[in-house]
């Protein structure tokens, strides 16, 4: 039960982290023309024109806050989904399996997201 | 793990339809949780696609251009309202669950009063700051951009 508290607490905390981050990413990339941040799309235009793409993902700020949002949502989506699932009441094991399932999805996710956002910067 | 104590969850996914005696912040409770699976699923596909950049402006060009059209616009403007809504709402439950805004423990005599009676104001300043938001995701989606 302790450990769950743990991870509870770290979905609490992780949610505050997203809270910020993808609070960003949407101004950057959602709100764009109604909050106009210009550094954050230098070439002007759409934020996924590949022009502002290259220059977010060569800013070192910008690599870091995608990895730690990365991290952050995956654990508080997957984290949640788990604690749905488990409120069905499903069988010791089938509950193993949804725990591994979810922890080895999230983990590979995580390192493909990194992978990217890392070999992005030096484009 | 989680261990169940003898009190199986008997209406189960039946239950989030139902807001019964606890009122507004149940639906809210049902929405978040609707929400964040819909945020949950376009994120999973969301780190695929844009991973695409890290192979180049062709691969991205290619990736990009198999999640647009008003399909997927109208998707892409779900997911912001979904966002509007999970994030503002989160914040109500981390006040909540630090226990600001709950009130007092009072005494439980005939009327019963309930914390959700205090706890409402906050119900409706989330609503509002979340159709906020949705308007200027509106304006942006469909006026603006």
């Amino acid at each position: 039960m302790m450990r769950d508290q743990k991870l509870w607490t770290w979905h609490l905390a992780a949610g505050v982290v997203i809270l910020f981050f993808l609070g960003m990413h949407m101004t950057v990339m959602h709100l764009n023309t109604v909050v106009v941040l210009k550094g954050l799309n230098p070439a002007g235009g759409h934020p996924i024109d590949w022009t502002n793409v290259v220059a977010r993902a060569r800013s070192g700020f910008f690599m870091v806050t995608y990895v730690v949002l990365l991290g952050a949502a995956l654990f508080h989506g997957l984290y949640g989904l788990r604690n749905i699932l488990f409120e069905l009441d499903p069988a010791r094991w089938l509950k193993r399996a949804i725990s591994g399932l979810l922890l080895g999805g999230g983990l590979g996710l995580f390192v493909i997201g990194t992978w990217a956002a890392i070999v992005a910067r030096s484009m | 793990m989680l261990e169940s104590k003898g009190h199986p969850n008997r209406l189960g996914i039946w239950g989030w339809l139902g807001g019964g005696r606890w009122g507004a912040e149940r639906y809210l409770y049902t929405l978040h949780r609707l929400t964040g699976l819909g945020l949950l699923a376009y994120f999973l596909l969301h780190i695929i696609v844009t991973s695409s950049r890290a192979l180049g402006q062709a691969r991205w060009t290619q990736a990009m251009g198999a999640v647009s059209g008003p399909l997927f616009k109208v998707g892409e403007y779900l997911v912001f309202l979904a966002f509007a809504f999970h994030a503002i709402n989160g914040i109500r439950l981390g006040i909540i669950e630090l226990g600001f805004g709950v009130g007092k423990p009072i005494e439980p005599v005939y009327p019963y009063r309930t914390s959700l009676d205090v706890q409402r104001p906050i119900a409706i300043g989330v609503l509002v700051l979340a159709a906020v938001l949705v308007v200027m995701g509106t304006l942006n989606f469909w006026v603006l951009e």
